[in-house]
């Protein structure tokens, strides 16, 4: 079935366990970011040490694409550098916007690329990206710091 | 004659098609726009192949037919509404949103003096359960000229809470704006009582018709409200084509919103006059053919008879409630009987997030909506972020009910295997 490319296994899982979940007392910055056209939401708090992301936390509420991809965004970019997270971020950006015409590379992505499936979905590319626009943010702003 | 949606359909070229693989189109998403009949669409294709011209302008027989086709279409709102006043209290717009900002607009623009007027010693009045269309250009207007903004609450069991209504509707409010029935809850408001306060302290109502206009028979004399606003789209008709009924003495005293060529009488240099109403509102080349189709659309519902169309509803709308009370995990955000309720039925199942209801349902050929619906506050005041949403019309029937049903508990078994 179609649904099913949508909805990988991968994509519940986080979403039924999402990772990462519950924010962290302290931070260097914090963003809150909404989707206008369905009101899911998510706050994310990134801690930047050294030029190194030490911990990235989050709150939100929203459908299984947007919070599955945050769960999984978080499990990636965790002790990363800004630079290697720049490198990730870009992948996926390119991945959601492939339509369906690109697997992304596990070597970058991991789990991720079970988001190919969702870029088939125009409706919900933006779903997948909510956490990954807070993030961009976040680092921005930590940066600033 | 029994009322048969199987054969209104039939007048509906959309449900020629099938939807992803070959499924069956279940329409359940009226209360964002409607499907059109073969009608519509041919009165508005008619409309540029035979008769193409500008209205009101031009000395040539195309203008004249095309002016003529125009103000028929006027002329049949005027009688579906019932305008005391006939057709010189219908302004065609752009849709109903267009309607409400031109109102808020216009009272921005009176001066001193005029009854429009708001200072900061003035109140509007609007209702917790509004589409964002009869709520943001309240608030901004409030925010404009100072005066405040105030509004009925919503009870748990989806109605307003009248019990304060003196305490709403004070003897300072100038303008009162709701809705007559919600695009969530399917909820219609009484009026009797809010426009007899209103009446009394000399406010203005204003009534969002959108979801009321294409589903029942609206009689605005014997409503007793002062200003009506609803969109062509949700109507069977065409999109880009919205009504504004008013009555014509507060039509006649409402400053114009928008200026430029149709809608002056004199011009020089340094001021202008206006044309009398409607013409005062309608500045600019309108959406003729547009208008042409919802007088096609509002023909095409007085055909089926709006009594009927709205037993049908009020009769499918039961038949659905009842069998989605059945389902285990659901919560029906509205009412859940049909007393003074239209054929919204807004829901939630079990934690499932409805944005992924809406996409299984999708996959099984049903159109629905998902989301706060344009009303964001009454989103947070129901305590749910999010809904599904199904809206029944004239070409929906039991079979529809029946599979949206079956899908929801496809939904719970789809999403529920981990
Ligand atoms: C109650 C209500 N009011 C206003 C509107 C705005 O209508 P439109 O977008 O056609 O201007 C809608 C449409 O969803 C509605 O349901």
């Amino acid at each position: 079935m179609e649904l099913d490319s949508l909805y990988q296994e991968v994509i519940l899982d986080h979403y039924k366990h999402p990772q990462h979940k519950g924010l962290s007392p302290t931070f260097t910055a914090q963003v809150s970011h909404v989707n206008t056209s369905c009101g899911d939401e998510i706050i994310l708090n990134i801690i930047l040490e050294d030029g190194v992301i030490s911990s990235l936390t989050w709150e939100g509420q929203g459908c299984s694409i947007s919070q599955a991809s945050v769960s999984m965004m978080t499990d990636l970019l965790t002790g990363k550098t800004l630079e290697e997270s720049g490198t990730i971020t870009k992948s996926f950006a390119d991945l959601m916007a492939s339509k369906g015409t690109s697997a992304g590379d596990p070597q970058i992505l991991e789990d991720a690329v079970a988001f190919a499936g969702v870029s088939k979905f125009p409706g919900r590319v933006k779903c997948s990206l909510l956490g990954w626009m807070a993030f961009k943010d976040a680092a921005i702003q930590a940066q600033a710091q | 004659m029994t009322f048969s949606p199987t054969d209104v359909r039939k007048d509906f070229p959309i449900f020629n098609r099938t939807i992803r693989d070959g499924k069956r189109l279940v329409y359940l998403d009226s209360g964002a726009t409607s499907q059109k009949p073969l009608s519509v669409i041919e009165a508005e294709s008619n409309f540029y192949e035979f008769h193409n011209a500008a209205v009101h302008r031009g000395a040539h027989q195309l203008a004249e037919e095309a002016t003529d086709a125009y103000e028929g279409a006027r002329a049949i709102v005027a009688t579906f509404l019932g305008s005391p006043g006939g057709s010189d209290e219908i302004i065609f717009t752009k849709s109903a949103t267009e309607s409400l900002n031109l109102l808020a607009y216009a009272m921005g623009n009176a001066p001193v003096g005029n009854r429009f007027a708001l200072s900061s010693k003035d109140r509007i009045v609007v209702t917790e359960m509004e589409h964002h269309a009869n709520l943001i250009p309240w608030q901004q207007l409030s925010a404009r000229t100072g005066a405040e903004l105030s509004w009925f609450k919503v009870t748990p069991d989806s109605r307003l809470d009248l019990n304060s209504i003196d305490e709403v509707i004070t003897a300072n409010t100038k303008v009162v704006s709701i809705t007559h029935q919600s695009n969530v809850l399917g909820t219609i408001n009484p009026l009797a009582a809010i426009v007899k306060r209103a009446h009394e302290v000399g406010a203005i109502v204003i009534l969002d018709a959108c979801q009321s206009v294409p589903h029942m028979r609206i009689d605005v004399k014997a409503l007793g409200v002062d200003f009506l606003a609803f969109s062509g789209h949700k109507a069977l008709g065409p999109t880009g084509i919205g009504v504004l009924w008013g009555h014509m003495n507060l039509l006649d005293e409402l400053p114009p919103f928008l200026f430029g060529g149709s809608m002056i009488e004199t011009v020089t240099m340094t001021s202008a006059t206006w044309a009398p109403v409607p013409q005062k509102f309608e500045a600019g080349v309108p959406n003729m053919a547009q208008a042409v189709g919802l007088g096609a659309a509002l023909d095409y519902l007085s055909g089926l008879g709006m009594d009927e169309v709205h037993a049908h509803e009020v009769e499918l709308t039961g038949y659905l409630l009842d069998k989605m009370k059945t389902i285990p995990g659901i919560r029906i955000v509205g009412p859940t009987n049909t007393l003074l309720r239209g054929g919204t039925v807004s829901f939630t199942i079990d934690d499932i997030h409805p944005h992924d209801v809406g996409q299984y349902l999708d996959s099984q050929g049903i159109a629905v909506r998902t989301g706060h619906h344009c009303a964001w506050p009454l989103a947070k005041c129901m305590l749910v972020p999010a809904t599904t949403r199904a809206s029944l019309y004239v070409y929906n029937d039991e079979v529809d009910c029946d599979a949206l049903v079956d899908a929801i508990l496809g939904a719970q078994k789809y999403f529920g295997r981990f």
